[in-house]
């Protein structure tokens, strides 16, 4: 089920501080995060998250189209490696 | 022969049903349409006559059916897997993207089974 509209798009509020603070002073860094059910706001776009996904952080560079999904939609969290006599895996 | 959209419609079908033969036009938009341009939903394709073709031409028209449509769903699909999000991801391996069980069935995105040869029970050594 979809989210109630009347709560708004859920973002964890650090990473929205600690993008406007970067949006401000203009400044790039990386932010380390474990909150992948964080929507991407219009504000994230240009910014390099580094999305946990349970083992390692992999880094999610935002562009515009990727707003509305959330982040850890772009770090996947299984790796297939493909079956065995499988060849062209 | 009614031609609509770039598509035959069958002549022996009432109407409503006819209409669903168009890409992007279900039995409840097909009902709306016939509704619209007056027209009874029991009337056979080959019944209706050029001012009812008319009608409803210039209803379907407004909609994106077709063509339009595919393309439209197509780009959807495509921006996906541009972006690299998971659904994207699915949609290339060719797997199902709405999280449903992959361990049996799914065999629509699947395609035919494949059987590996010579695959081995696990023994205990």
């Amino acid at each position: 089920m979809a989210r109630s509209l009347k709560k708004g798009p859920y973002i964890a509020h650090y990473l929205d501080a600690k993008v406007n603070k970067m949006n401000d002073s203009k400044k790039k860094t990386v932010i380390k995060t474990w909150s992948r059910a964080s929507m991407i706001s219009p504000e994230f776009v240009g910014h390099t998250f580094a999305v946990h996904n349970g083992n390692k952080f992999i880094p999610v560079y935002v562009t515009e189209n990727m707003v509305g999904h959330k982040l850890g939609e772009f770090a996947p969290t299984r790796t297939f490696r493909g079956h065995s006599g499988n060849k062209n895996a | 022969m009614a031609r609509i959209a770039g598509i035959d419609l069958p002549k022996n079908k009432r109407g409503v049903i006819g209409l669903t033969y168009i890409y992007g036009i279900g039995r409840s938009t097909a009902e709306r349409i016939l509704n619209d341009a007056g027209i009874s939903f029991d009337t056979k394709v080959n019944e209706w006559n050029d001012d009812h073709l008319n009608k409803i031409r210039t209803i379907i028209n407004e909609l994106k059916v077709e063509g339009a449509l595919r393309s439209e769903v197509q780009l959807n699909i495509k921006r996906l897997v541009d972006i690299n999000s998971y659904r994207g991801i699915r949609h290339r391996n060719g797997l199902p993207v709405r999280g449903q069980r992959t361990r049996t069935n799914c065999r629509t995105r699947k395609g035919k089974r494949k059987t590996v040869a010579n695959k081995k029970k696990a023994t205990k050594m």
